[in-house]
Parts: structure tokens; C-alpha cells; sequence
């Protein structure tokens, strides 16, 4: 049986699916053996999210809702994780605040 | 010879100007596709490895671009056109480099500035990897020398020494850039978009990244003013440093509060919460985009500020749409906006959507010292509604299980009928004066109108007669009143604020260290 999940979530970080935050974004991606693909529109196109060249291709700004689907081993994990990581606001809270 | 162009980061620098754009030495074609293949693996594990080793010495953020750099380098999707046009006869520096061209052709392309901005990480990647190519060292820029060309690379950065001083004069550039970015958290000047028709000056040069400018082959009446502006600028900055970490009192020895305004949550990442009282105002309108933000979005975004804060109090204001400030989706168009349905008008007439807003906020307020406020209160019913729809979302939230908190509930004072008789208001619990939008209804002049700008004035008599008014009433009913406009970090309206009886005010971030500087120099 192969496994698949898909969810969406929306980007709030200020820059976006960006540099910073498609480094962290594809190295969690990485860390499944699922096959994940994120979209910024239902309909695709769809980008190999365990390439952060493919990601930042997606081009997608603060306010993007993003799609996010996995095929294959622990998928629904995949896809619980990185929807989780943008919740979050790819954990650049408490860690990224420096002194003014 | 002086050009202008626009500063990324201030500060001024004075030295030898150092030519960022001298071609690199040239690459040398290999006997075969397979010695091809292994001068560009070699050539960008090469990079990889430089970069690692800079991370050794880089902080937070340049370590996060050095970072992203590494992570662009390893994905085979960036060298993978590459190699295929190895394999089609083409040498490794040609292929390299034309393939990154095009993925940099994508980014330039963009409409977003911080994508666009991009495009310069890339052609970073790109020089690098031909660098090693070339196997050519880089030439490094003498100490204190003004770095000048089209654009530069973010580890060209890194990798000069600033410790003698510096700047950078960029032809074109962007004060987005990363570079820019790593400029301002470094005090490193940085000019940008001196245009295309500078050529390669030689010589000495005098960087303004203040107002934004550069001089060559300077007059020496040009160096002595020049001086003259770096050490005032110099003075300036100390002066307010020191000022920042100290609360803010009065020459007197008064106390005043200072707190700080923000828009989007990350703003906090940048501020010492030390530095300042708390939040005077958070706006939430940038969280009404596109899209309009559900509960849970809202609830994490009011969360992080509340977190972040500590205990010192996060004043939010509801959703202030309407006026300048349309949502597709939300306001109405209307022939008078500032006069119409905006603020809370607009609230309680949308009551779908401020109830998710009103749920956000109660389960937030347990992750700190949260105070809600309603914008454009204009009468005492208007606060009620507000006020009865959030004891109604509490017993629901209570009803469910679900953790929340009542923050105390305060209204802004920027339609004069509040600041003309605030008696009538003797239930909320504070005020928060809006000095932007007093003023405009006070002086009958829009905000965004430039042709009525010098009538926006908040020193005024008038305007000033009704904050007054408030901060008056206030002291002597116990309810705390505090201003949040624009005039709370202008220097020239400080003293005139705190003469008006404020002992309370917000400010944008970069403006804190002025405020308490300009504070320390009022008599009151």
C-alpha cells in the first residue's frame, strides 16, 4: 500500500518561502522517504520539495497559501512536519532574536 | 565629482576605492569530457568548502546566508544543466556559467524586490564556483578602502576586513539585498544605485551613506565638510546608543514610558526587548492581506509578539481596515473612506470576522501581558458592542475548554468626539491617542493628501489642547492614557506631548534611541 497526504498552510514569515527558510524547508524534506512536492496553487505546477533550487522556483511570498502533498513511506509524517515547520515561522523566533 | 544615490546602511567612510568588477583570470579548457566533468565537481566542493570554513567565523545571519549558499551548491537541480552541457562538448566554466545565468535571468524576472534580490546570492554562486575554477586567488581590497562596482557578493563581504573601516558605493545594488542587510547589523556604509555611467575612478573617495552619496578625487574643502558631517553623525549615534538601554526620563528626572509600534510580528526578531516598555500598538492589518487570516494564523501571530515580550505589556489593536487601508474582501469603497466604515464601524458590521479576530486574541492573552484596543471609537455604544462580543466569544471559548484570558479592553482617541468628551468613555479600561488621525479629523486634512500636509501639524494648538484634555482626565479618573502616532518619535513634538501631560508613549523601533534622547532634554 502506498501512502499519501496533502494539506496546506499558509506562509506568514516576512520574506516568504525564501533563502533562510528554504534551507530549513528542504533539509527537513530530506529527512522522509516519501516523495514531497510543494505547489503554490491547487493545480500545481509542483516542485520537488527536497530542492531548495525547485523551491525557491516556487517563488512563494509571505501570504501564499502553500500546498503540500507525499507519496510513499511515512507520508502523512512529511507532511504533519512541514506544514508544522511553517506554522511555526520556520523557528526563527526566540533563536533568530538579537540585540538591537 | 559627488553622485548621488540612495543609502542601504548609514554611516560615512573616507579611503581608496577598490574595483570590485576587474575581470577574473581566465579558465583553462581540459583534454576531455570526464576532466571537464571533474574540474566543475572539484571546483564547486571547492566553494562548499570555502564557505564552511567562513560559517566557522560568520554569526546568526551571515551564517544563515552562507548557509543558503552551501544548500544551493549541493542541489544537483542547480548543476545538473551544467553537466548535461559537458556532456554535449561544452568546457566547465562555459557551462557553469551559462547555466546559472538563466536560473539568475529567473530571479532578476521577478516582481517581488526580496526575490529580485536574490539574483545577487546567485551571481555570488556563480563567481565563486568559476573562481575555483580558475583556481585564481581573490585579490583582497585594502583595509579601509570603499568597495565600488555593479554589484557585490555576499561572501566578498564577509571575507573583507572592516575593522579599519570601509564602505561599499554600488552601481545598482538594492537596500533588500543581503548584503545590505548584513551592512546595517555590521555599521558598515553602504550606498546603492549610483548609476551606470560611473566609471572605474582611481584615487581616493568620500562615501555619505547618510544622505546618500559618494565624492571622488575629493577638494579639500570637500574633505573638511565631509569630516565635519561624519563626526557629528558619529556623535549622533553614540549619543542615542547610550541612550537606549536606559529607561527614559526627563532632564527632571521623570519617568517616561516608551514603547514601540509594530505591523508584522517578526519586527520583534530585530528589538532588544531591554530597549523598550513593551508594545504601545501592534497593528494587525498586515495579517489582512490577500486572504483574509483565519483563527489560528491570527492566534500564532499575536502569540510570538506576547512570547516575546516577557511580561511587559503587548497592546493590540483590532483590525483597523478602511481608510487608506482597504481588504479586498472586507471594506466597502466608499467616496469619503477616512470619513466612512472603517475601524470598528467596520468590525461590528463584519461580525464574522472579527469574531475569529476577537477568539484569536482571548486564547492568545494567556501567552502574556495582552490589552486589546478598538480604532475609530466615535461613541460609548460603539465600545459596549465591542466590548459585550467579547464576553460572548469568552463564554464560548469557557463553554468548550478551551484556554484563554480577558485582556483588559482600551480605545483609541483619534475622533475628536472622544478627546472633547472623554467623560463619557469614565468604562474603558485606557486610552491610546492616535495622533495621526486626531490630527487629520481636528485639522480637517487628509493624511495622504501631500497639498494639506503643512496643516497636519501636531503641534497645533488645538490638537495639542485635546491630548491635553485626555491626559488630564485620565490621571485624575486612574485610567492610563498613552500616545501611539507618528509624533511620539519626532524629537520636535516630544516636548510639547510631555508639556501636554503624556508620560506615555510608542515609537517605531528605530526610532527609540532619538525619542529617549530627545525625552532626556525636555524640562518637565
Amino acid at each position: 500500500m502506498s501512502a499519501s497526504a496533502e494539506a496546506t498552510v499558509l506562509i506568514t514569515h516576512a520574506v516568504g518561502l525564501h533563502a533562510r527558510p528554504s534551507v530549513k524547508f528542504t533539509k527537513l524534506a530530506k529527512t522522509f522517504g516519501a516523495e514531497v512536492e510543494v505547489a503554490v496553487a491547487a493545480n500545481g505546477p509542483w516542485f520537488d520539495a527536497k530542492s531548495i533550487v525547485k523551491v525557491m522556483a516556487a517563488k512563494a511570498p509571505k501570504g501564499t497559501l502553500l500546498h503540500i502533498r507525499a507519496r510513499g513511506d511515512g507520508a502523512t509524517k512529511a507532511v504533519e512536519a512541514l506544514v508544522g515547520l511553517v506554522q511555526r515561522d520556520f523557528d526563527e523566533g526566540a533563536d533568530h532574536a538579537r540585540s538591537a | 565629482m559627488r553622485i548621488k544615490g540612495i543609502p542601504a546602511s548609514p554611516g560615512y567612510a573616507e579611503g581608496p576605492v577598490f574595483d570590485l568588477d576587474r575581470s577574473p583570470a581566465s579558465y583553462k579548457a581540459k583534454a576531455s569530457m570526464m576532466e571537464e566533468k571533474a574540474a566543475l565537481e572539484g571546483a564547486i566542493g571547492k566553494a562548499v568548502g570555502r564557505l564552511a570554513a567562513l560559517i566557522e567565523t560568520a554569526d546568526g545571519e551571515a551564517a544563515g546566508i552562507l548557509e543558503f549558499h552551501i544548500a544551493m551548491l549541493e542541489d544537483d537541480a542547480l548543476s545538473g544543466p551544467a553537466f548535461a552541457s559537458i556532456c554535449s562538448g561544452q568546457a566547465a566554466d562555459a557551462a557553469w556559467r551559462a547555466a546559472l545565468d538563466s536560473e539568475i535571468a529567473g530571479y532578476e524576472a521577478s516582481d517581488q524586490d526580496y526575490f529580485r534580490a536574490r539574483a545577487a546570492d546567485l551571481r555570488d554562486i556563480r563567481d565563486q564556483v568559476l573562481r575555483a575554477l580558475s583556481e585564481d586567488g581573490e585579490v583582497a581590497s585594502a583595509p579601509g578602502a570603499i568597495l565600488f562596482g555593479e554589484d557585490i557578493a555576499p561572501t566578498r563581504f564577509l571575507e573583507t576586513d572592516w575593522s579599519e573601516g570601509g564602505g561599499i558605493a554600488l552601481k545598482q545594488g538594492s537596500t533588500a539585498s543581503h548584503v545590505a542587510m548584513l551592512a546595517r547589523s555590521r555599521g558598515v556604509p553602504m550606498v546603492v544605485g549610483l548609476g551606470a555611467s560611473v566609471g572605474p575612478p582611481a584615487g581616493g573617495a568620500l562615501l555619505d551613506a547618510e544622505h546618500g552619496g559618494i565624492i571622488f578625487s575629493p577638494s579639500a574643502a570637500e574633505v573638511e565638510a565631509f569630516r565635519q558631517s561624519a563626526s557629528s553623525f558619529a556623535g549622533r549615534q553614540s549619543a542615542a546608543r547610550t541612550f537606549l538601554t536606559e529607561p527614559a526620563a526627563t532632564r527632571a528626572g521623570t519617568a517616561v514610558r516608551v514603547q514601540v509600534n509594530i505591523a508584522d510580528p517578526s519586527e520583534v526578531d530585530d528589538i532588544d526587548i531591554a530597549t523598550c516598555d513593551g508594545v504601545g500598538l501592534m497593528r494587525t492589518e498586515f495579517l489582512f492581506g490577500k486572504t483574509l487570516p483565519d483563527e489560528e494564523t491570527q492566534y500564532r501571530a499575536y502569540r510570538k509578539v506576547l512570547e516575546w515580550a516577557g511580561g511587559k505589556p503587548v497592546t493590540i489593536r483590532t483590525v483597523d481596515a478602511g481608510g487608506d487601508k482597504p481588504v479586498p474582501g472586507f471594506t466597502i469603497e466608499e467616496t469619503n473612506p477616512f470619513l466612512g466604515l472603517r475601524g470598528i464601524r467596520l468590525s461590528l458590521k463584519r461580525r464574522d470576522i472579527f469574531l475569529v479576530q476577537i477568539r484569536a486574541l482571548l486564547r492568545a492573552a494567556i501567552h502574556g501581558n495582552l490589552k486589546v484596543m478598538f480604532p475609530m471609537i466615535a461613541t460609548p455604544d460603539e465600545y459596549s458592542q465591542a466590548a459585550a462580543l467579547f464576553a460572548q466569544e469568552q463564554a464560548a471559548l469557557a463553554a468548550r475548554g478551551v484556554a484563554h484570558k480577558l485582556p483588559p479592553l482600551g480605545i483609541m482617541v483619534e475622533v475628536p468626539s472622544v478627546a472633547l468628551a472623554p467623560e463619557v468613555f469614565a468604562d474603558v479600561a485606557f486610552f491610546s491617542i492616535g495622533s495621526n488621525d486626531l490630527t487629520q479629523y481636528v485639522m480637517a486634512a487628509a493624511r495622504d493628501n501631500a497639498a494639506v500636509a503643512h496643516l497636519n501639524s501636531v503641534r497645533h494648538p488645538a490638537v495639542l489642547r485635546l491630548i491635553a484634555a485626555v491626559a488630564t482626565f485620565g490621571r485624575e479618573k486612574g485610567i492610563p492614557v498613552s500616545l501611539c502616532g507618528d509624533a511620539g518619535g519626532d524629537p520636535a513634538a516630544i516636548p510639547a506631548l510631555l508639556e501636554a501631560g503624556l508620560r506615555d508613549l510608542s515609537v517605531a523601533p528605530a526610532q527609540l534611541a532619538m525619542a529617549k534622547a530627545a525625552i532626556a532634554d525636555v524640562a518637565v
